[in-house]
This record gives C-alpha cells, structure tokens and sequence, in this order.
C-alpha cells in the first residue's frame, strides 16, 4: 500500500474560514446538501398533510390551516426553493458524471443558474397555482 | 519519530471497495429521476393546497395527483434519504454515526409508508 502523504494535500472546502476562501463550486455543492437535508423535513410537512386529509376533517383543518398560515407559506416556499436547487444541483452532477461542464468556468456558471432559476421556479409554483 | 500505520488504519474511512460505485450509480438514477417528479410534484401539491377537504378527497381520487404523489413519497424521499445517510456518513462517526444513519434510516421509510397510506386511503 503507498505511503500516506502527511503534508501538501489539497486543502479540503471543510476548512472554510481562514484557510479556504469560499467559491461558487463549493458553496453550490455544500447547499446541494443542506437542501436535500431541509426537504427531507419538509417531507415530514407534506405527509403530515395527507395523513390529516386521510383522517378527517377535523384533523385535515388543523394542519390545513398551519400550513397555509403566513408562517406555512414562508416554509413551503423555502422547502420548494430547496427541492428546486437540489435538482439542479443533482442535474449539475448528472452533466459532470457524463463528462461535461468540469471547467471551473462552467461550473460557476451552473452554480449561479441553479440559484437563479430555482428562485425562478419557486416563485412560478408558488404564484401561478 | 517513525510513526508506525498499518493498512488497515491507512484504510479507514476512505470508504468500502466495490460498493460505491454501485451506490453513485443509484444516486445518478435517482437524480435524473427527480428532474421529472420534483416539478410535477411541486404543481400537483400546489393545485392540491388550497382547496376544501371535499375538493382535496376529491382531488387525490383522480390518478394523476396519487401517481406523483405516491411516485415522489417513494422516490424522492428514497433520495434525500441516502442524500442525508452520506452527510451523516462524513460528519457524524463512530456509534453515534451508525445510530443516526438507523434513525436516519427508519424515519425515512416511516414518512414514505405514512403517506403512501395517506395517499391510498384518501385515493381509494
């Protein structure tokens, strides 16, 4: 097995701070995954909705009501900008895993048109239906 | 002073062989997946929000919203799922690491049963 090299590796975006200056690449990447981790709890909204419509009607107001209250609005559109820029952030993956787009340049260039369009569909879902 | 590494601890936490390309494979389906079911999803739930309990009970009788819904609670939960397992896998270690990839784990199938019923109850 090849020795472990101990000093003059590539520093990790794990050391954002002092030693790492924040990117578009890295950042993008990071909220790929905070995202996916919100719309994993935004889930547990969505099923709790189709659990109370499923049970009765009493049920079916309550939380009916909590999520179509201002605060409601506010989590269901964060959880929708969320899921958004998770897909385009895992679409970005697919165009990398089949060998395209792997230029610095280009990445940033993704990085910013995920932000901007998942803003964009978010905003579309929310006002249009 | 010489430090002595065995390969095993060279080893450690770079991952197991052959399993992962298996699991970045997976991952690549998934998100081509979701592509698909996360803006179909978003406009059925958002046609869906916003209506009377009669009109929702009506509205997940009809095929179309059960089938994304049903598809997306499997599929894309499935998804962010193994998403949140690998980011448990990187920050997390050690038992408790093993234990939040198991509650991580069971929650997860939890939601996904809870709504398919959901779903087929209010669908049937």
């Amino acid at each position: 097995m090849a020795d472990v090299n101990r000093g003059n590796r590539p520093l990790s975006p794990f050391m954002i701070g002092p030693y790492y200056r924040p990117q578009w690449t890295s950042m993008s990447s990071i909220l790929v995954r905070i995202t996916a981790i919100a719309a994993l709890l935004a889930a547990i909204l969505v099923v709790a909705w189709l659990l109370a419509a499923a049970t009765s009607a009493e049920a079916f107001a309550t939380v009916d009501g909590l999520l179509r209250s201002f605060l409601g609005d506010l989590i269901l559109f964060g959880a929708a900008w969320a899921i958004f820029y998770h897909m385009l952030g895992r679409l970005r993956h697919v165009i990398w895993d089949f060998g395209y787009g792997l230029e610095v340049k280009t990445s940033e260039r993704m990085a910013q048109g995920m932000v901007i369009l998942a803003t964009v569909l978010a905003l579309f879902v929310a006002l249009a239906f | 002073m010489q430090r002595y590494l065995t390969d095993r601890k060279r080893a450690r936490g770079l991952g197991a062989a052959r399993r992962g390309t298996h699991h970045h494979w997976q991952m690549m389906i998934t998100s081509m997946l979701l592509v698909i079911l996360v803006p179909a999803f978003a406009i059925t739930f958002a046609l869906g929000l916003g209506g009377s309990y009669e009109e929702v009970l009506a509205y997940y009788g009809r095929p179309l919203p059960a089938l994304i819904t049903l598809l997306t609670l499997v599929v894309v939960i499935f998804h962010l799922m193994q998403e949140t397992i690998v980011a448990v896998e990187d920050y997390v270690h050690g038992i408790a690491g093993k234990l939040t990839i198991v509650a991580v784990t069971a929650a997860s199938y939890t939601l996904m049963a809870a709504g398919i019923f959901a779903v087929a109850k209010l669908a049937l």
